[in-house]
């Protein structure tokens, strides 16, 4: 074998971080979804909803990734099923990502104007129609400045699934290093790759907050 | 499903996850003070006029923000250790967490004194004010006090994520949680009493910065009014 950072490396590598996108999407179309729900829940009328769906995102929010990553790799194991571990760590990643995603899209949808919820009522549109007609359409723009900037935690935050033995970047990186030992360059180029994933991400997230104006909004409406 | 949970035999190691616990609570505390005096530095760095402070400060907040956590442990621990500048994982686990959570005060201190109106320090001027002091009073305590809410949540999310140091043997709660799994075979009731430890170090420290900001902010406390 030979002992340098070759051609053969650097694709392994790139083949992790191919799945660390992958990933990232698994964790945030299953967390959009559930979410989604969480957020809804969470402005519900019935006190019930409220209240579990506020304590869910108590427990997931005070609780680290990192933990979520062993209950869901070794409790999905409990069922009796061999878990590969990509199903655990897309189901981590789902429960993390929909507690802190439910939180931004209940702050945006209970940022649009009061108005505009009663004059939709007196519109006589039904409770399903005044949502998704009326309040979604214009809360969906309050909110992508941040799910964009939570799109870069989650995207860093796969990295975690390496724990489970899931070969995304970190993994890849880890094994190289195992033969090669030359810290430095793999963790550096490791750091690279998470960087050219990432920063674009942040730059759009930020040019959306000023072309929205999200924060300057709040400040006139109060 | 038919298990059966049993959380005696993890139980049974509660001394070593108080001891896990502890050096939790030791490595956020020690993070979030550095971090904290290091972010308010970069922030001030950040909106200072020259090139040779704004630009390395930015280099600093956009590389940290952009890679994960684990990431930058590994490269500061095995890095240096592969340099010849070898340091006991708890050392190295400190030092990457405050740049870390450096990075992310520098932006919140910023928000926060960006936030502070030019008109206070034009008054503050012409009131005599040393340099010094309106930094000190006009500036860093009304931005402190502002962006408060948004530095503990930052601090609670710094708190969880020394999990990660657990990667690279710093022996901190996850840790032990997987040293105790490797030898009780409970691994599912043993991580949920690491969960239940989080929980319970996370509402404990929101409920000490609550207290913490009404003793350090007393106009909020007594007036009632927030800058």
């Amino acid at each position: 074998m030979e002992h340098t950072f070759s051609a053969n490396y650097l694709f392994f590598m790139l083949q992790g971080a191919a799945w660390t996108v992958g990933l990232s999407a698994m964790g945030f179309i299953g967390g959009g979804i559930l979410g989604f729900g969480i957020a809804l829940a969470r402005i519900s009328d019935n006190p019930i909803w409220r209240w579990t769906s506020f304590l869910y995102v108590q427990l997931i929010q005070g609780t680290p990734l990192l933990i979520l990553m062993f209950l869901s790799y070794f409790g999905l194991g409990l069922f009796g099923y061999d878990m590969p571990p990509l199903v655990a760590a897309g189901v981590a990643m789902a429960l993390y990502s929909s507690a802190y995603l439910g939180e931004i899209w209940r702050g945006s949808l209970q940022a649009v104007p009061r108005a505009q919820w009663e004059a939709a009522e007196c519109l006589a549109f039904s409770s399903g129609q005044r949502m998704f007609r009326i309040i979604v359409p214009q809360a969906l723009r309050l909110a992508t400045p941040s799910t964009v900037g939570f799109l870069v935690q989650i995207v860093k935050n796969t990295s975690l699934a390496s724990v489970v033995g899931f070969v995304e970047l970190v993994r890849a990186g880890q094994i190289i290093n195992n033969t090669l030992f030359e810290p430095f360059l793999v963790f550096g180029l490791m750091a690279l790759l998470y960087f050219a994933m990432c920063y674009p991400l942040s730059r759009w997230s930020r040019s959306l907050e000023l072309k929205l104006q999200v924060g300057r909004r709040v400040v006139v409406a109060a | 499903m038919n298990y059966s949970f049993d959380f005696s035999g993890v139980l049974e190691y509660w001394p070593q996850f108080l001891h896990g616990v502890w050096l939790t609570v030791q490595l956020s505390f020690g993070a979030t003070v550095m971090g904290f005096v290091l972010g308010t530095l970069c922030a001030m760095a950040r909106g200072a006029r020259s090139r040779w402070l704004t630009a390395p400060a930015g280099i600093y907040v956009e590389s940290i923000r952009n890679t994960p956590l684990l990431v930058q442990v590994f490269l500061f621990y095995f890095g240096f250790a592969n340099v010849g500048l070898p340091m006991p994982a708890t050392v190295a686990a400190v030092i990457t967490l405050t740049i870390n959570v450096g990075a992310y005060t520098t932006e919140i201190m910023r928000a926060g004194i960006e936030s502070v109106q030019p008109g206070q320090i034009e008054a503050a001027e012409c009131l005599g004010m040393s340099r010094a002091q309106i930094y000190w009073h006009v500036i860093l305590q009304p931005a402190m006090e502002r962006v408060y809410p948004a530095l503990t949540s930052q601090f609670i999310l710094l708190m969880l994520a020394t999990s990660i140091t657990s990667q690279i043997s710093a022996e901190e709660l996850t840790a032990v949680a997987n040293l105790v799994q490797s030898m009780t075979y409970r691994a599912f009731e043993t991580y949920i009493v690491a969960a239940v430890f989080y929980l319970i170090l996370s509402l404990l420290m929101r409920a000490g910065f609550w207290l913490f900001g009404l003793l350090i902010f007393p106009r909020r406390r007594k007036l009632g009014t927030p800058v």
